[in-house]
């Protein structure tokens, strides 16, 4: 058991599946000689050469299809987009192609692959350079969706999502990189589409996922201090979704708060307040409530970008509102 | 680099056109009036609602058609767009699956699941059609990597139509073809016309082959209404991409007889332009030439006539007569690796 950062977890994981499997191999902007934009590929050039370690052109449509085709001839590739919001360039190729070729041609060819991209809102990159899409992909059957949270996760979820036969988006979030967690020195591939229960409680249901499944814990460790009892379900996999391990926890809490770092209209929040309304409904003391990002562009002025971004305060705010709701407090 | 390298980054190549075999030039006739009356089946199987969805038919293209699918090898993998009846033909498909998928049923090329527009045979090694424009130019790079990657001596062709050179993906694809040397022909079948829109009207350079040079990498055209032609520029090609694993270009000229779809009208085109398509069939072409040449007579020609129509008619009436895939199969095909709890759920369902 060591204890490690997010992207040494990645890179880790990536270089030992190079090292089990000769038909995995990566590929993308700058992660070759450059190391990667994050780092996530530092030293695999040097290890595997050019033909397993990938430089592309600027040219996400093209690579991001180039690798689906390698796929479908049975290779594994790994792709990485620098950043989630330029695989909007790449939005056909993922949604026409990797996601409908099993389907569209009656089983007969798979799609093999894992794009690896970091999203993410904050960090004064502007209205192109922040925000979360990954709504876009978790609507469409075809895709499995990931967004491990810890160090351990992100390494079972990726070795699972290697030799998982199907396209997988799997979401990194730059604010998670330099996080720290403990990785087992054996780490079994995860289970796809399944959530967590990542702390017990019997007060209230947080439903996160990647960096506001670190807020969720925050919060529910201050409000612990308050006598609040907060239990957090970390969704991990946006496609397919677990909505039983969402809704059993809200049948034991009696209400819930979904903390989402996208916008919340059509968001993955919405999704799952639909579950909960579904499948809880009986349960409920109170109205679900969702804690999202500000419905704006996100701007560049720290102030601005600060107050439309989903903190562990405006979580506390509501989590404390749903339970006076409850009549229960 | 760029001061010293004198190469020619666009040079047309002309092919000799070789002496086939009598029983070749038959053969590839037999191939292209199967394409022909398929076709004709296929548009009247689409008028009484048998087909559904879009139809888009080679019907012109066949000399195109059956001298790209002569270039290849067995081991060569295709990727084609939308308009690919033919080609899964010519890949040896047996016509009864094709028409199947055309009518959606279990038995049909991809199950029912893909219909006109993504046909797929893996043991054929057509790696699909596609329905989006250009969608398909990537992933045929993509599987040129693949087999770049595993030292193969597979070679991907490509097909598109002239409206695809258009597209990024069109640039981004060749870009990284040439720049990875990849063994992948590339074939632009320029049939004048993106769905009503002229390429004149569409494209700053209207010779398509031309933009090869954009990327140094070779290009020609040929002469789509010619069968011999077609081949030998596909082969050269083919074989150059197989022992060098260089991209090219390759631009065909090749018209539609009718519109873009079984739907289209074609009302973009003057009754001049219809009588000219009618004057360059391809299929006439050729009968012409072995009759001249007296490689096949008007007897042998109309007992070749009564095979391919009998050959159609058995694959509409196969077609007819299969099942329609059973809805307990609906979800399948969403995952090639399942996942326990996948949604299941059918429109009325409750989630829970």
């Amino acid at each position: 058991m060591a204890t490690v950062t997010y992207r040494q977890a990645l890179r880790d994981t990536l270089r030992a599946e190079m090292l089990r499997d000769e038909d995995v191999f990566v590929m993308g902007e700058e992660i070759g000689v450059f190391e990667g934009s994050y780092k996530i590929t530092e030293g695999l050039l040097k290890e595997f050469g050019p033909r397993r370690v990938r430089d592309t052109p600027i040219a996400e449509e093209g690579f991001v299809g180039a690798a689906i085709g390698a796929a479908m001839l049975g290779l594994r590739p790994v792709v990485e987009i620098m950043t989630i919001n330029f695989s909007l360039l790449a939005l056909d190729q993922i949604v026409n192609h990797a996601a409908k070729i099993y389907g569209m041609f009656g089983g007969q060819c798979s799609v093999p692959m894992v794009i690896r991209t970091p999203g993410g809102g904050g960090q004064q990159l502007g209205a192109t350079h922040s925000q979360n899409v990954e709504l876009f992909y978790s609507f469409i059957p075809g895709l499995k969706v990931l967004a491990p949270s810890t160090p351990a996760e992100a390494s079972a979820m990726l070795k699972a999502a290697i030799r998982d036969d199907d396209p997988v988006l799997f979401l990194e979030n730059l604010a998670l990189y330099n996080t720290r967690g403990e990785l087992p020195d054996e780490v079994a591939p995860a289970e796809i589409g399944r959530a967590a229960v990542t702390r017990t409680g019997t007060d209230i249901t947080i439903v996160a996922y990647s960096r506001m499944a670190h807020v969720a814990a925050e919060v529910a460790e201050r409000l612990a201090g308050e006598g609040v009892s907060a239990e957090v379900v970390d969704l991990r996999s946006l496609r397919p979704l677990d909505r039983e391990t969402v809704v059993e926890s809200v049948r034991r809490t009696g209400c819930a708060v979904i903390a989402e770092d996208d916008w919340l209209t059509y968001g993955i929040g919405a999704e799952i307040a639909a579950t909960i309304q579904e499948g809880a409904f009986d349960w409920l003391d109170a109205p679900v409530r969702r804690v999202a990002m500000a419905e704006v562009p996100l701007p560049y002025s720290k102030p601005l970008e600060l107050a439309a971004l989903p903190s562990a305060d405006s979580l506390v705010t509501a989590v404390r509102d749903t339970l006076r709701a409850t009549g229960r407090r | 680099m760029g001061d010293t390298d004198t190469r020619s980054p666009a040079r047309p190549r002309r092919p000799r056109k070789s002496k086939p075999q009598p029983e070749t030039l038959v053969a590839y006739y037999r191939q292209m009036l199967l394409i022909r009356r398929f076709e004709e089946r296929a548009a009247r199987a689409y008028t009484e609602a048998k087909i559904g969805g879009y139809c888009h038919l080679n019907l012109g293209e066949e000399a195109t058609v059956t001298g790209l699918m002569a270039a290849l090898e067995p081991r060569d993998y295709l990727f084609t767009n939308y308009r690919e009846h033919g080609y899964a033909l010519g890949r040896g498909i047996d016509a009864r699956r094709v028409m199947a998928e055309l009518y959606g049923r279990s038995t049909g090329v991809s199950k029912g699941w893909g219909g006109s527009m993504h046909l797929f045979d893996t043991e054929s090694r057509l790696l699909g059609g596609y329905g989006i424009v250009g969608g398909q130019l990537p992933l045929a790079t993509g599987a040129a990597l693949a087999i770049d990657y595993r030292g193969g001596d597979e070679v991907v062709m490509c097909q598109m139509g002239d409206g695809t050179t258009n597209i990024g993906a069109f640039h981004e694809s060749l870009n990284m073809a040439a720049l990875w040397e990849l063994p992948i022909v590339y074939v632009v079948v320029n049939n004048g016309l993106g769905m009503g829109t002229t390429v004149a009207h569409a494209s700053a350079e209207p010779e398509l082959y031309k933009r090869a040079a954009a990327y140094r990498m070779e290009g020609a055209h040929v002469d789509g209404s010619d069968v011999i032609a077609v081949r030998d520029a596909a082969h050269a090609a083919v074989e150059r991409a197989r022992a060098e694993s260089k991209p090219f270009l390759l631009e065909t000229t090749s018209p539609r007889l009718r519109g873009h779809s079984v739907v289209d009208p074609a009302r973009y085109r003057t009754a001049e332009e219809k009588d000219a398509l009618k004057a360059a069939d391809p299929l006439a072409r050729l009968a012409l030439e072995l009759e001249e040449s007296g490689f096949l007579d008007a007897e042998a020609r109309d007992k070749l006539e009564a095979e391919v129509r009998a050959e159609v008619d058995d694959a509409a009436a196969f077609a007819d007569e299969s099942p329609h895939p059973d809805v307990s199969t609906l979800f399948d095909y969403t995952y090639a690796t399942p996942v326990p709890g996948a949604s299941r759920r059918l429109p009325a369902d409750p989630v829970f």
